[in-house]
């Protein structure tokens, strides 16, 4: 089955469950396992959190989520337009954060690499961050 | 979110209903952090029966109480934990030095 769906929302934390909400409606049209949907609820929740956190800096934004069915997986795309990473691969080091004062854990990339099968992250600064995440369902 | 506390000794019980992410986990703090400021609370159970999510948002949230009850000589012990949040206890690490149970 090939499908798609687009969605765009204010960069707000409440909006952290809507999101997770919106591609778990979206991902239960494939066959999937009750864990493979909580890992890509958690993995979404991850990467929203990180637009709203690092990248707004809990100020105003636009979030925009794109899910994609190809092939028996999901491709999930989450883009922020706000100040981008300055180092990908420090970033995605296990419990780094730039904000430990907020009790940040930093395991949010380590999340979602666990939880997904393939991550990529592209980041310019002053312009926004992607990424993107797929899942093998069944696999 | 939910958040039932109960002091029974110097135990605090906390019971969590809902969702457990960023957007909550600030009210999860504050409603902890106030009992532990005004009682003398030495060990923390957090009771995950009814939390039918968490993301890393709670590892910040527990990790951060886990210090400061170490602090005062006590315990933190997770119970009734279900398995999506088992899944980020096991990958975080902090089921390697909190008590953890089904």
């Amino acid at each position: 089955m090939e499908n798609y769906m687009k969605l765009e929302i204010p960069a707000k934390s409440c909006n952290e469950s809507l999101v997770r909400a919106v591609v778990s409606a979206f991902a239960v049209q494939l066959d999937l396992s009750i864990e493979e949907l909580a890992d890509i609820k958690t993995a979404v929740s991850e990467a929203v959190t990180n637009s709203i956190v690092h990248g707004y800096s809990n100020m105003k934004g636009t979030i925009k989520v794109v899910c994609r069915m190809i092939d028996g997986c999901i491709e999930i795309e989450i883009t922020d337009y706000g100040v981008g990473i300055e180092d990908i691969d420090t970033a995605m080091q296990p419990l780094f954060t730039s904000k430990p004062e907020c009790e940040r854990s930093g395991m949010g990339f380590t999340v979602m690499q666990t939880f997904m099968d393939e991550l990529k992250v592209s980041s310019k600064l002053g312009e926004g961050t992607v990424v993107t995440m797929k899942k093998r369902i069944g696999g | 979110m939910d958040i039932k506390l109960e002091l029974i000794g110097t135990t605090l019980v906390v019971k969590i209903d809902g969702e457990i992410d960023h957007h909550t986990a600030a009210m999860l703090k504050s409603e902890i952090d106030r009992e532990l400021n005004v009682h003398n609370v030495t060990n923390l159970v957090l009771d995950f029966d009814r939390v039918t999510f968490m993301d890393s948002s709670g590892i910040g949230v527990i990790a951060g109480r886990y210090k400061e009850i170490t602090a005062r000589g006590g315990k933190v012990m997770l119970i009734r934990v279900k398995p999506q949040v088992d899944k980020i206890l096991e990958i975080s690490g902090l089921k390697t030095i909190m008590e953890c149970s089904h």
